[in-house]
């Protein structure tokens, strides 16, 4: 989790840096009608090899991914309490979500293999709810959330043991356009 | 749609006092038993001392192509699936027409004892196959006790030649009656979950096929994740979870039409249906903002669900008793999953399992007698327990062996079975009572959630 929030920072540098090139290289086709070019105030010159094609749209999904220290929460075994990091990830997540008050967001609650199908749909949707009333008591509005419970059906981690299961009891938040 | 016909007992009353193989065209069940015979297997018995059957190829009067292959060939094939199912219950030692001799058409109702007696068989089952002139067939089959020289029972299906393989099932399913005593369970379908692609990605999609796992289809394209079906009793519609839309929600499949309706509409998720053992309700858990209870719909549409539980924390599952008048399910609101009985309009709720652990998944037996679940603790294993808890008895030991289903007899569970790790896959399997026969279900793909309908009607 810790590398991947540094990741996540490391990508957030580089693509705050290069994502007003990109606005400029991603008119191909219609040369004529896109909007003239934004003044580029950055230095630019450190951006080197970043995949300026793959540079998120603010608003974006993308963009969520590349600005929140995280997309997701964890959970102990058959547990639905945010913990301490978890609150720091959302909270990074209420920032995101404030800056752009039109998009909205799923929130998908998963749970590790070692509990029954129906019972995991069930504990899916209670981990997803967790994530989702925190979200609505710092400020976002509840209509612009829902939830989806996977159960086990789609872990992140293919592994059957402690550290596969941690990483697959988990609540994604996922924007919506 | 399939028909079976058994044929009258009025039309029997001359072939029950000749040889003649003509006149075993008009076959039906005797009306009382035979009782002579001393013939009988134990379901219940662990010893492994099965009963010898003898299942040479059907005969047939004159060998006639049919859509389905000629009816010679379709003689041997009832024979196979005859076999196949006997063994496959765990009770007898046939010898099917790979290892026994075959018979004349004449032969079919004046066995050849002696001999039988001789390749030290215990019982007999000798049959033919006839075509008749409208495009039908008729399917007789015979058990005969070797030693006393008796009749124990014979069955009679007049059948579209490609119903051949239910004709063999019914006739399986007189033979295991007439020696265990128990209600018959192998003409019965299956609808299960089947199961490719990667761990993180699996593809699932509702299939359909006979308890032997012959006559598969598919039913969905696997674009949606779907889980958990169930047949109603009449073998008209599955019910099933499906995330069409990225939404869990239930739908009803209709299988003579193909199309599918939501069972009810609602911004909630709602998961794990069952039929009502008369079809006319479905059971289902809604989950609202994080708290799940179990409902009850009218399964033909339109009306009020009804909440039957409403304790803090997930009311899942929930299967019904034979008479419909009870509901089992699972709950954690005592802080972990266990299980309860509550009376069909939710009054009542009591918790049945103390046995250690978790307890989930209940389904009750056809036969009221027990109530089957799956055992979480260091893994999952299938057990029973009685309806009023206690008497409880694990009856597998995978790593995890979920969701245990019953056969119409209430005598096989059927379950499936996951293995760990990034390659971990899963299966249908089978164990009965004893806990000593288990089996895989041979399926196309891999295997979950098998969900055993009733006797076919």
């Amino acid at each position: 989790m810790k590398k991947e929030t540094d990741m996540a920072r490391l990508a957030t540098k580089l693509i705050l840096t290069a994502s007003l090139l990109a606005v400029a290289a991603c008119g191909k086709k219609e040369v004529a009608d896109a909007p003239p070019p934004p003044v580029d105030n950055s230095t630019g010159t450190e951006v080197v090899d970043t995949g300026v094609d793959n540079v998120p749209v603010p608003g974006s999904q993308g963009d969520f991914l590349a600005k929140v220290s995280s997309d997701r929460v964890f959970f102990g075994l058959d547990e639905d309490v945010l913990t301490d990091d978890d609150r720091a990830t959302l909270d990074s997540q209420v920032g995101w979500l404030q800056q752009y008050p039109n998009v909205r967001a799923t929130i998908e609650g998963h749970c590790d293999e070692r509990g029954t199908r129906d019972y995991n749909i069930a504990l899916g949707d209670r981990r997803a709810n967790a994530a989702k009333s925190y979200l609505i008591s710092k400020g976002v509005a509840a209509g612009r959330l829902t939830t989806v419970s996977y159960g086990k059906e789609r872990p992140d981690a293919v592994g059957s043991d402690e550290s596969a299961w941690a990483q697959n009891r988990r609540a994604v938040t996922v924007t919506l356009g | 749609m399939t028909r079976f016909r058994t044929l009258a007992l009025g039309l029997c009353a001359t072939a029950l006092t000749t040889v003649s193989p003509l006149a075993a065209q008009a076959v039906s069940p005797p009306s009382v038993s035979t009782g002579e015979s001393g013939l009988s297997v134990d379901v219940t018995d662990e010893s492994g001392d099965d009963l010898v059957i003898a299942v040479p190829a059907l005969a047939t009067p004159q060998a006639v192509a049919t859509p389905a292959g000629s009816t010679e060939a379709l003689g041997r094939q009832v024979a196979e699936v005859i076999t196949a199912d006997l063994r496959n219950s765990g009770l007898f030692r046939p010898k099917g027409p790979d290892s026994v001799r075959g018979i004349t058409f004449g032969e079919v109702t004046a066995p050849a004892y002696t001999y039988w007696r001789g390749a030290s068989s215990e019982a007999l089952v000798q049959g033919f196959v006839r075509a008749k002139g409208d495009g039908k067939l008729t399917v007789g089959c015979y058990l005969y006790d070797v030693a006393l020289g008796t009749e124990l029972t014979r069955q009679g299906f007049d059948i579209a030649p490609g119903d051949w393989r239910r004709a063999a099932h019914k006739c399986a399913d007189a033979i295991y009656a007439r020696l265990s005593g128990e209600s018959p369970f192998f003409d019965s379908r299956i609808a299960y979950i089947a199961e490719s692609g990667p761990k993180d990605n699996r593809v699932k999609r509702l299939a359909i096929m006979d308890s032997d796992g012959a006559n598969h289809r598919f039913i969905t394209n696997g674009q949606s994740i779907a889980l958990t079906p169930r047949f109603s009793p009449d073998y008209k519609q599955i019910v099933y979870l499906s995330y069409i839309g990225k939404r869990p929600r239930i739908y009803i499949y209709d299988i003579g039409t193909g199309k599918q309706k939501l069972v009810t509409e609602s911004v909630n998720q709602t998961f794990s249906p069952r039929f009502s053992p008369d079809g006319r309700f479905i059971l289902y858990s809604m989950s609202v903002s994080g708290n799940t209870d179990i409902y009850r719909v009218s399964a033909a549409g339109g009306g009020t669900p009804q909440r039957l539980t409403n304790s803090p924390g997930i009311d899942t599952g929930g299967s019904y008793s034979p008479d419909g008048s009870k509901i089992v399910f699972e709950s954690d609101r005592g802080g972990s999953q266990q299980i309860y009985v509550m009376n069909a309009d939710g009054s009542g709720q009591q918790r049945i399992s103390f046995g250690g652990g978790r307890s989930a998944t209940p389904e009750w037996s056809p036969r009221g007698d027990l109530i089957a679940f799956t055992k979480i603790g260091g893994g999952f294993r299938v057990g029973v327990m009685s309806p009023t808890g206690g008497g409880e008895r694990l009856l597998t030991n995978g790593w995890q062996d979920e969701a245990p289903s019953w056969s119409p007899n209430g005598r096989v569970i059927q379950f499936f079975r996951s293995s760990p790790g990034r390659s971990g896959k899963s299966a249908v399997w089978q164990v009965d009572l004893t806990g000593r026969n288990e089996r895989k279900i041979p399926t196309p793909l891999d295997g979950s959630d098998p969900a055993w309908g009733p006797l076919l009607p």
